[in-house]
């Protein structure tokens, strides 16, 4: 078994440069990669998340976007402890996620046939996430079009937004062919993830989420602050792409 | 028509843990050996830099470093009588992906199974009496002892750099440790973790109800360190983005941090990734394998022969290759015949979620295995007479992060949205903590795993069909662990307490834990195992599983992690050592 690896390593030496990544066989694409002779690494070929890109709505038209800022309000309103989830801007970071992978299910299992099971079984329905938006924010300004004399979401009193989002999550607003409630979980968990995740993506603007309670954000060193007990972290959290007053200087 | 390679020595099947470990066994007796992994190569600097690893959206909530269902899940149903339909969308359970595997997104817990956990079913059946088990679960004996695999638990934790206290030393309890642990050969490489405050107030609780806490045994490392394969760890810096990352720091044991750069170094080791294996080739007699197919990303397929096979891909994907290739017994559950897919078993997790009195926690201090643990409860520990169960489980504080878009605490029947709830939810974050229960899985007839009947994956293969609810067994085990991490917790004088024991069925919307084992278990019958003591095919002798959590024939109340690192040793030396010398069964 030695012969072959002498074997082995007079023959790659002889084939492949000296570069630790090569495709398989030169197939002509990437193919499969071969790695050998030492971790591969060469600079700048980390893959840092992309900020969002502030500007015009990619995915939502303008009036689904005037509904999706006006309910995200109310799940999150503003406060005396600061802005609601339209100023952190959770429907921008809706828009971009629908717009990107998460909104068209990239990933998942969506071979057919498509069955209904039992709630243990999960999701199985073949609609993505950027579909159920479409629907649902149809189905929903038709809703209330209709229940408040040709009023918009947006239109309505703070009161009546809440009723008809309450409406949804306890199901008594149906929204045919889409599922009130099951549209609303969604609106939801879109909603607080845009709220609290990173500021890159769209939502969580200035970090307003984080400072809400108290989260330091994307810091990495507690060494210090760990043995002390019941006493608050002091420093003010931070982003992937540090704080808005370091660009400043 | 697949395109025919050179042959090797040894062809690894994933690259993860097991696969890393063996790879660098067997490269350094001088084999010639190639890995091949499905997934993409994946290294600190480049993937999880502390730069941007930090990132909740996206490692943690879709899940950017895990398997994505389109290449390859599985279909699910709790009993015969459902359809199973198929895992979409991963939630329950998170298989890794790519090089690494799930050593990259774990968290650390390094846990040994207790002595008797080894022979399970005749210390059971000689305490209790061979009526206590109930008719229908399948739990065995494990073919190798505890202290077989002592000096190879020893070497994975010394492979990591493990930190925590011991409690038994050859025999000679410790002050500090897990009073309950069985015998080990050394201390831990590392002193433990620096505790937070939510832990230390767990710690004193259990004290003063005459339980025996003790710090939990972790591989993101209290100090720097540098393992017998040459590679320096660094300091664990407690960030809280542990599980379900990577970690930028070189502070979590993982292929990568402890394995890869000295593995990479043999002239005689090539890693192959985004190369996905689709089948185990054998001879004509069945007897033999002579390599493995896989397919490259363009499609293309390619034959890789091979003298020896070493399957080490996660536990569940050990299982399904084996049932595509045709090697061993498929269980059938009617017949109670077969071995591969028999004895998939699960964990049984539960929590106690506490809200505190004018306390401030800083809970997203953490590490993904820090934490202040008892295990009087685990196994058969305690006396199980009159209990109605047996099993058992660790349990104490040891929440991992307090992530926001995933953690959020907020008291008892506060609404979901609004002001109400955003109050509620500014007010709680600090104070609020969780507390679990971390419970065995023993094995029953009717958990298995077999092929679908319907689904298929992109290149046209059946998926694999899980099989599984929760018997009365765990639900009474899940209850009484609960209950007692309940009064422990009712000492730290919460506002509120919550405590959730499992309750079946069992679903897959909710996570619950990864640690999925079984289905080619281990054993010394080949009517009720799938591999011998050595993780060698009874069947086809080339052929070994060295030591994914599929080989363990039930699971314990413990992580399986330190088990699958020693087993994937025991297996390495048993290959070097014996089956190199004179090819053939070992047993």
């Amino acid at each position: 078994m030695r012969d072959g690896v002498f074997q082995a390593r007079t023959s790659r030496r002889g084939l492949l440069s000296s570069s630790a990544l090569v495709l398989l066989l030169g197939a002509g694409s990437a193919s499969a990669r071969i790695i050998s002779d030492g971790l591969p690494w060469s600079p700048g070929t980390a893959t840092p998340p992309v900020p969002v890109r502030p500007g015009p709505w990619l995915f939502f038209t303008a009036e689904e976007a005037a509904l999706v800022e006006a309910a995200v309000d109310r799940l999150i309103p503003p406060d005396d402890r600061g802005p609601g989830a339209r100023d952190a801007g959770c429907a921008v970071f809706i828009d971009r996620q629908l717009a990107g992978p998460y909104g068209r299910s990239a990933g998942l299992y969506m071979q057919p046939p498509f069955m209904p099971g039992a709630a243990t079984q999960g999701y199985q329905m073949p609609d993505t996430p950027a579909t159920r938006y479409r629907g649902g924010l149809k189905a929903l300004a038709d809703h209330v079009k209709a229940a408040f004399a040709g009023k918009s979401f947006a239109e309505l009193s703070a009161p009546d937004q809440d009723k008809v989002l309450a409406g949804l999550e306890s199901g008594s607003i149906a929204l045919p062919g889409v599922g009130g409630a099951q549209f609303f979980a969604l609106l939801l968990e879109n909603t607080r993830e845009g709220f609290f995740a990173d500021p890159i993506y769209g939502g969580n603007r200035d970090m307003v989420g984080w400072k809400l309670i108290g989260f330091p954000g994307a810091r990495y060193d507690y060494r210090d602050w760990v043995e002390r007990h019941n006493e608050p972290y002091p420093l003010p959290p931070v982003s992937i792409m540090g704080r808005p007053e370091w660009e400043e200087r | 028509m697949p395109r025919k390679l050179p042959r090797k020595d040894v062809v690894i099947i994933g690259l993860g843990w097991t696969g890393s470990i063996l790879g660098y066994e067997l490269a350094k007796a001088g084999l010639d050996v190639v890995a091949i992994e499905r997934g993409p190569w994946r290294d600190t600097a480049t993937d999880f830099p502390p730069a941007s690893a930090q990132d909740e959206l996206r490692y943690a909530v879709r899940l950017d470093l895990f398997l994505r269902p389109d290449q390859e899940t599985l279909t699910f149903r709790n009993n015969a009588s459902q359809t199973a339909l198929p895992i979409r969308n991963f939630v329950s359970f998170l298989p890794g992906n790519g090089v690494g595997g799930a050593g990259v997104h774990w968290n650390g817990q390094t846990w040994r199974f207790l002595p008797t956990d080894f022979r399970l079913r005749s210390h059971l059946e000689e305490r209790y009496g061979k009526d206590a088990l109930p008719s229908d679960m399948t739990i065995q004996d494990w073919p190798l002892s505890y202290d077989d695999l002592e000096p190879y638990y020893d070497r994975f934790e010394k492979l990591c750099g493990t930190s925590g206290k011991a409690g038994n030393i050859r025999g000679i309890k410790q002050l500090g440790g897990n009073p309950f642990e069985g015998w080990r050969s050394s201390e831990y490489p590392t002193p433990p973790l620096k505790q937070g405050y939510g832990a230390t107030l767990f710690a004193e609780a259990a004290r003063k109800t005459g339980h025996n806490p003790f710090p939990q045994p972790a591989s993101n490392l209290s100090e720097a360190y540098v393992n017998p394969l040459g590679i320096k760890l660094g300091q664990c810096t407690y960030c809280g983005f542990c599980e379900r990352f990577g970690c930028g720091n070189y502070s979590k044991a993982s292929p990568q941090t402890c394995v890869l750069p000295a593995l990479l170094r043999f002239p005689n080791f090539t890693a192959q990734t985004e190369s996905e294996v689709t089948k185990i080739n054998l001879d004509s007699a069945g007897k033999r394998a002579t390599g493995v197919t896989y397919v490259d990303t363009s499609g293309q397929e390619w034959e890789q022969p091979a003298n020896i096979v070493l399957v080490c891909a996660f536990a569940l994907f050990n299982v399904r290759l084996m049932l595509l290739s045709g090697i061993g017994k498929p269980y059938d559950a009617q017949a109670g015949q077969g071995v591969v897919g028999r004895n998939y078993a699960y964990q049984t997790t539960s929590s106690v979620g506490l809200i505190l009195k004018d306390k401030v926690l800083n809970p997203f201090i953490a590490t993904g295995s820090h934490g202040m643990m008892i295990d009087d409860y685990n196994g058969d520990n305690f006396d199980h007479s009159g209990l109605g169960f047996v099993g058992g489980g660790y349990m104490g504080f040891g929440q991992t992060n307090a992530r926001p878009i995933q953690t959020r605490p907020v008291p008892a029947g506060t609404p979901k949205w609004g002001a109400q709830w955003k109050k509620a939810t500014a007010e709680t974050y600090q104070r609020a903590c969780s507390l679990a229960t971390h419970g065995s899985s023993y094995s029953y007839k009717d958990c298995y795993l077999d092929l679908d009947p319907t689904y298929t994956d992109r290149l046209g293969r059946p998926l694999m069909r899980m099989t599984f609810d929760f018997h009365e067994n765990e639900l009474k085990m899940s209850a009484f662990l609960t209950d007692r991490l309940a009064e422990i917790a009712r000492t730290m004088d919460p506002v509120e307490l919550v405590a959730l024991p499992r309750k079946g069925p069992y679903t897959l919307t909710a996570y619950q834990t990864t640690h999925n084992t079984g289905g080619t278990v281990m054993g010394a019958d080949p009517g009720t195992s799938v591999v011998n003591r050595y993780c060698q095919s009874w069947d086809v002798h080339n052929v070994f599983v060295p030591g994914g959590a599929s080989v363990f024939p039930q699971n314990h109340g413990y992580n399986p992690t330190d088990t699958v690192g020693a087993l994937a040793y025991w297996t390495a030396d048993a290959i070097r050592d014996r089956y190199l010398r004179n090819p053939g069964p070992l047993v």
